[in-house]
């Protein structure tokens, strides 16, 4: 069986050997969330591999953006939703008492859909996460070091200084990744990183995702098949049930899932019969 | 289907013609009734202005008791006295009393000239205003005043404005031409400062609370909602309030006999404390919906991405949410200020003193402020004090005018600052 994802088709050079061991580094078991009474997704268990990407798929509404949300406790900040299931993280169960979803969303970093850096400077975008994660280091070398790895050094070293809000949107989404990398996290969650961006800026994205996962694990939702085709390793297809609840369909490597889907519903979404 | 002629869903062409006519006339209407409010209002605002300018300026027909030239035969007025006639006239005409004490407080010989003539005006020319005209009425009325002048023997008119430097800088006094807010408006701005100090704390505190800690639970709508009706009880509500805490209950505190030991002056608990603390408590509310209404404006997306990084919720509140909101939020407090700085019921309701010649000189102090000073003028039969309140009031919009764009000035320098670093 071709072990070659699509991705590495497409970026030769970056093939992974065979032999490779996939190291879990999430792992969902039976989780449900819930928004007051309505259950958003309901009973999805899968894993999520150390420096691969993983992509989440599916209709609008089937809850891709708020399991990405309870991965790194986002979804605390919403009135009214609970999680019942587990999520590990490493080993340890995130949802334990005893863990401070603060931390874990500095070791779980997240972009979002819209652009959003702070409203100041370039420079302060990328440190002030730092900062106030008590980072003692070289401020300068952290700020280069981030903005090249998001590759947007080039084109912003000379206006560190500037309000990053009169970046282009796709400058801007670089942006907030170069501020998430700053944090040095373990994870990045992204939920639909380029659906405001142009092919251009997406394709830039898209290039960075790739590069990234040499060396973080990389969650990314979105709606462009072609590009979890060509981004993700492992793809998470999520539907509806009749009472809108969400539910993972079909997990598989990206590939096995674009070219042999096992359901009925994933061929006919990826092929664009609804959704 | 788009023929303009023949019949579309929207009707026949005819049919949509008349009916656009009839919309372009609704609109026309409103145009119209909007543009007739905005005119409305402007009229009055002029009007408002004129009134209160009107009594400012204008013609005062005074008599003197003792006419300059009955001191120095030749002279009409006592500026035009040499030095030696003044030292001379004060000398032999003030009264003895009075003299002794001018020469205890600075021998006369050593006085300036200037001084001299104010002595002499105010002990023995003593003029008296009989009657005023406003600015219009001096422009239009000249006859009336010829007559006037006409029928009063030893009286004459002259032009001039209430507002003066003297009228800032004096004390308090019984005789219009004498009188001034200098007590009045230290009153004021000692109040406000209070005020400020009591309230915005508080206000800004409660209102990041629940704004941004407070769950969603039927105590704090409770909360929430109490707070919007406080901000519609009538102002004169909190001066009993005031009266009950922090004049009588919490006495030693306000007349500051509990660090002081006894207190000599008579305020009794009625002082700038309490009447700082009183209109703080009336302010109180409208800095907590303002700051709410602040801390609402900006977006969910800017708490996110903070989290998104690793904040706490402190982090995020005090790096991200409060500097892009500080601009509304002193917006809100500079109203809710100015509203304080206006606001008379209240303070009368705590006892504020409605003549002190004393300048307030802490916390501790008796006081009296300009919307006091104001009514307590406007309150008088004789009509020069009709004229020294629209002084007053005149006085007090400069005030607040530079209150206002201090506020501003200092906001704008707050936030551009933190736009650069930005
Ligand atoms: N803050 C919220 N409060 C209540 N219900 C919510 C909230 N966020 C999402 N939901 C509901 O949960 C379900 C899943 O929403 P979610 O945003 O996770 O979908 P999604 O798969 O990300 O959709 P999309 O592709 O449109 O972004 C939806 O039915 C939605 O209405
Ligand atoms: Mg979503």
């Amino acid at each position: 069986m071709n072990s070659l994802s699509l991705a590495q088709v497409l970026q030769p050079g970056m093939e992974q050997s065979e032999t490779e061991v996939k190291k879990t580094v999430l792992k969902l078991e039976h989780v449900n969330i819930h928004y007051g009474s309505f259950q958003a997704v309901k009973d999805a268990s899968f894993e999520i591999y150390e420096k691969h990407v993983t992509a989440f798929i599916g209709p609008s509404g089937c809850g891709k953006s708020t399991v990405l949300r309870s991965i790194n406790r986002m979804n605390d900040m919403i009135r009214g939703s609970w999680i019942d299931g587990k999520i590990l993280f490493n080993g340890h169960d995130l949802y334990d008492d005893q863990v401070d979803p603060v931390l874990i969303r500095r070791r779980i970093g997240m972009v979002f859909q819209k652009p959003n850096p702070f409203p100041k400077s370039i420079y302060e975008n990328i440190a002030w996460g730092a900062r106030i994660n008590g980072f003692k280091g070289d401020y300068d070398e952290l700020v280069e070091q981030s903005l090249r790895q998001a590759a947007l050094w080039e084109e912003v070293k000379d206006k560190l200084k500037q309000n990053a809000l009169r970046l282009s949107g796709g400058q801007q989404q670089r942006l907030c990744i170069a501020r998430t990398i700053a944090v040095q996290p373990e994870v990045i969650l992204m939920d639909e990183p380029a659906s405001a961006l142009d092919p251009i800026a997406t394709g830039r994205i898209e290039e960075l995702i790739l590069e990234l996962k040499n060396n973080y694990t990389i969650v990314i939702v979105t709606h462009n098949m072609g590009q979890a085709s060509r981004v993700s390793d492992h793809t998470a297809f999520f539907m509806v049930d009749d009472k809108r609840t969400g539910y993972l369909q079909e997990y598989a490597e990206t590939e096995q899932l674009f070219l042999n889907p096992q359901h009925k519903k994933t061929e006919e979404y990826i092929s664009g019969k609804f959704g | 289907m788009n023929d303009l002629n023949g019949q579309t869903a929207f009707g026949h062409a005819a049919d949509v013609s008349s009916l656009m006519e009839k919309r372009r006339r609704n609109g026309l209407v409103w145009h119209i009734v909007f543009v007739f409010s905005t005119t409305l209002a402007v009229l009055f605002l002029i009007l408002l202005v004129f009134s209160i300018i009107d009594s400012v300026f204008g013609y005062a027909v005074l008599r003197n008791d003792v006419e300059p030239s009955a001191l120095v035969a030749g002279k009409d007025s006592v500026s035009a006295f040499s030095r030696s006639e003044l030292e001379d006239t004060a000398r032999t005409r003030l009264s003895s009393g009075i003299l002794r004490r001018v020469e205890y407080d600075k021998p006369i010989a050593e006085r300036s000239d200037k001084d001299l003539v104010s002595l002499i005006e105010e002990y023995v020319v003593k003029p008296k205003v009989l009657k005023t005209w406003g600015f219009w009425g001096s422009l239009t009325e000249r006859k009336a005043i010829e007559t006037y002048i006409a029928e009063n023997e030893g009286s004459y008119a002259t032009f001039r404005s209430w507002l003066t430097p003297s009228f800032i800088m004096a004390d308090q006094s019984a005789d219009p031409l004498r009188a001034g807010i200098r007590t009045a408006l230290l009153g004021s701005l000692w109040i406000i400062l209070i005020t400020f100090v009591f309230a915005f704390p508080i206000g800004v505190g409660a209102a990041i609370y629940l704004q941004e800690y407070a769950v969603d639970n039927r105590l704090n709508r409770m909360l929430q909602l109490n707070i919007f009706n406080l901000s519609a009880v009538p102002s004169i509500i909190y001066g009993l309030l005031g009266l009950a805490v922090f004049v009588r209950f919490m006495e030693p505190v306000t007349s500051g006999s509990f660090i002081m030991g006894t207190v000599d002056n008579t305020a009794n608990g009625r002082t700038i404390l309490s009447g700082g603390m009183t209109l703080g408590l009336l302010v109180l509310p409208i800095i907590i919906i303002n700051t709410q209404e602040a801390l609402k404006a900006v977006p969910d997306t800017l708490r996110m991405s903070a989290y998104g990084v690793g904040a706490t919720k402190w982090q995020t509140i005090w790096y991200q949410v409060l500097p892009v909101s500080v601009d509304r939020i002193l917006t809100g407090t500079i109203l809710a200020l100015s509203r304080a700085l206006g606001e008379t019921a209240p303070l009368v309701v705590i006892g504020a003193s409605t003549f002190i010649s004393v300048d307030p000189s802490g916390i501790f102090s008796k006081f009296t402020t300009l919307p006091i000073q104001i009514y307590q003028w406007s309150a008088r039969p004789q009509g020069a004090y009709r004229n020294i309140a629209a002084a007053a009031i005149v006085s007090l919009l400069i005030l607040l005018l530079l209150m206002n764009s201090a506020a501003i000035y200092t906001r704008d320098k707050i936030t551009k600052k933190k736009r650069l670093e930005a």
